[in-house]
């Protein structure tokens, strides 16, 4: 009996469960913002082809549009500056086994409610570890904040004069991550793997720029982390194979092993 | 004017009809002046003899010099006579309906409409060529002196768009101009004003002002977003009497200082498809309420630039989004008038905004461009061209089109 059939027998039987963590792809969805004088990411959006109509009589099907970064989506390094050069760094020339990797799954829901600004720290990692387990090398570390929850837009954004306010790590919890836990890349379920204020850190965006910078990825915009252990799920996030892409939309999905 | 019944839900709704549209090509030149709401007759560059109906040759001279030139719009009501019959459908709908003979002081005398002031025979009247339902020039007599109540006027309103006791969309109250337009539709009487606002996330300024506004219900719209365009319709096109096509999408790029097309395209997406989205969706319900009473589904603005008759090559693709809206907008028309509702194509100079910041004044005030379009809506214009800087623009334009494209590019 090889792994894979014992895994189908799992799977078969129920004791596999799958969640999934995507966000529905819907134009309500809110999408990234960024000043209004820069490039804008398209929003998904999606005009009817034809429904059963005199369009095309007996099929149904739509055009839809989004940019690299909409809705649940996968972050590439070449997303940034400082993964531009590296090799394998694009939706495209990823190894596909780099596609499938167990979660670490964080649960800062508690402190996010408190504060929408919260800050992941290193200290906060070590501080989890010592309850759950270290986070293996090659893993998703999941930062769950229960932010997939805030279904109004307005609250999901959570905008003021300032700009967003949404939480994320701070720059030493990246660099931890990256350099002493070897990460596979890290996923939050806000609109950025970044907080909402991200850019006032030093540097500015750290997950995006530590993270990509040495090859790892991002996800955003998860949902259904609550369902999720702390240790022992495994996460299929296969981005689209854009040609040189900077990220994509995509289904991901949990295991989890009742 | 006391605020109409509501309607009783269980008659039909009266289906439109249009006054007589025949018209001469040379009887057009009327009408070409009454869409930018001027009175225009033609006058023989022989013998100065101003004639009215519209000829192919003087009708003094016969002279074929004639040229259209603006008229001072005096005169005095000779005799009157009150309709009581008709054979064509849409006056025998709106009778009785009273008729005048107005002696102009330059000349000829006209067969008017008579406004329900004007008392009788040997009265001062102001004359105005209004366009009508069907979209053609007519002659309307005003009394000497205006009042505030002269709007409201059975017959003149006819002949007007009037915002008074009328549901109006404004879809998109983000911007200072949007919040103009609804500030001067409530002052103007509109009944229930729908406020889009895009992306709800971003807050705006003047949100809280707006909410205020008794008459104002704020909805989420995107014309981007075909489903919202069509949800939104779904839950108010019935209602809505006049739209006021605000949304703008609006950068100041022209071909070689902007890499790559996704400006454009926003811009095109909001100003072109925008448009589209929302007269496809909201098109067929007023075309269904075009005669539903005193307060009918009457009008269709949309926010041009005077930047859609000659390209501004600073804001270079931003003129040809709007370009490719005023050719919509006339699609638009076509399909309207059958049921007489107008549309209203305004094309301002530079709005003083944000995406105009680095232009020098004279730029257009957002409250005296909305005060415009109430003032266009009121009196039944079709093309608007609000300020001295569109004014002067488009008498450039009309005297020599390509002089305009050089200056405009120099």
């Amino acid at each position: 009996m090889t792994a894979l059939t014992q895994f189908i027998d799992a799977f078969s039987s129920g004791s596999i469960r799958v969640v999934d963590l995507t966000q529905t792809l819907s134009p309500e969805f809110p999408s990234i913002s960024l000043p209004p004088e820069m490039g804008q990411a398209w929003p998904f959006r999606i005009e009817e082809v034809s429904r059963y109509d005199e369009r095309g009589p007996a099929w149904y099907w739509n055009n839809f549009s989004c940019g690299e970064h909409t809705g649940t989506h996968f972050d590439a390094p070449v997303h940034w500056i400082s993964g531009k050069d590296l090799p394998n760094n694009a939706t495209d020339s990823i190894p596909p086994q780099r596609f499938i990797g167990s979660a670490f799954v964080l649960d800062c829901s508690k402190e996010a409610a408190k504060d929408a600004d919260f800050l992941l720290t290193k200290d906060y990692i070590l501080k989890w570890e010592a309850k759950h387990s270290r986070i293996a090398p090659k893993s998703w570390v999941l930062m769950r904040t229960d932010w997939s929850k805030r279904r109004d837009p307005v609250e999901y954004q959570n905008y003021d004069e300032e700009g967003q306010h949404t939480p994320g790590p701070d720059v030493e919890a990246v660099k931890f991550l990256v350099a002493e836990r070897d990460v596979l890349g890290f996923g939050t379920e806000s609109i950025g793997t970044d907080a909402g204020q991200a850019y006032h850190l030093r540097p500015p965006y750290p997950c995006h720029y530590y993270m990509h910078g040495a090859g790892r990825y991002g996800l955003q915009c998860l949902t259904n982390l609550d369902q999720l252990p702390p240790t022992g799920a495994v996460v299929i996030a296969a981005p689209l194979k854009i040609r040189n892409g900077s990220g994509s939309p995509l289904r991901v999905l949990a295991l989890v092993h009742e | 004017m006391q605020r109409q019944k509501r309607k009783n839900p269980v008659l039909r709704t009266r289906l439109p009809t249009l006054p007589p549209a025949a018209r001469s090509r040379v009887a057009l030149g009327l009408t070409a002046a009454a869409a930018l709401g001027r009175f225009e007759l033609q006058q023989c560059r022989e013998c100065g003899t101003v004639q009215y109906p519209p000829r192919e040759a003087c009708q003094k001279c016969l002279s074929i010099a004639l040229d259209w030139k603006a008229q001072a719009p005096e005169g005095e009501l000779l005799a009157q006579t009150v309709l009581h019959h008709s054979n064509d459908l849409f006056f025998r709908e709106r009778l009785p309906w009273r008729l005048g003979l107005v002696k102009l002081a330059c000349g000829p005398t006209l067969v008017s409409h008579l406004h329900g002031e004007i008392k009788g025979p040997s009265e001062k009247v102001r004359i105005r060529a209004m366009l009508d339902r069907a979209g053609q020039a007519v002659i309307v007599a005003l009394p000497d002196k205006e009042n505030a109540d002269m709007a409201d006027d059975r017959q003149l309103r006819e002949f007007t768009c009037d915002p008074k006791h009328r549901k109006v969309l404004v879809t998109d109250g983000k911007t200072r101009f949007g919040q103009e337009m609804v500030r001067s539709l409530a002052q103007a009487g509109a009944e229930l004003i729908w406020v889009g606002h895009a992306e709800p996330w971003k807050k705006f300024a003047g949100f809280e002002e707006l909410q205020k506004i008794s008459q104002v219900t704020l909805v989420p719209l995107d014309v981007t977003d075909s489903k919202n365009v069509r949800e939104l319709a779904a839950e108010i096109a019935g209602k809505v009497d006049i739209v006021v096509n605000n949304a703008e999408y609006h950068r100041s790029f022209g071909i070689a200082n902007r890499q790559g097309v996704e400006t454009a395209r926003a811009e095109i997406d909001v100003n072109y498809f925008g448009l589209l989205r929302l007269a496809q969706e909201f098109g067929p319900a007023m075309r269904s309420r075009g005669a539903d009473g005193r307060a009918s589904a009457v009008a269709w603005v949309n926010l041009l630039s005077i930047y859609a008759l000659a390209n501004f090559p600073s804001h270079g693709t931003f003129s040809a989004s709007k370009a490719a809206a005023q050719s919509l907008a006339q699609c638009l028309r076509a399909e309207m008038r059958p049921a007489g509702v107008r549309v209203v194509n305004v094309f301002p100079g530079p709005i003083d905004d944000e995406w105009n910041q680095l232009l020098p004044p004279p730029k257009i005030a957002p409250p005296a461009l909305a005060k415009a379009i109430v003032g266009a809506l009121r009196e039944g214009i079709e093309d608007v061209y609000p300020g001295d800087v569109a004014q002067e623009w488009l008498a450039r334009w009309r005297d020599n089109p390509k002089a305009l494209e050089r200056e405009l590019s120099a």
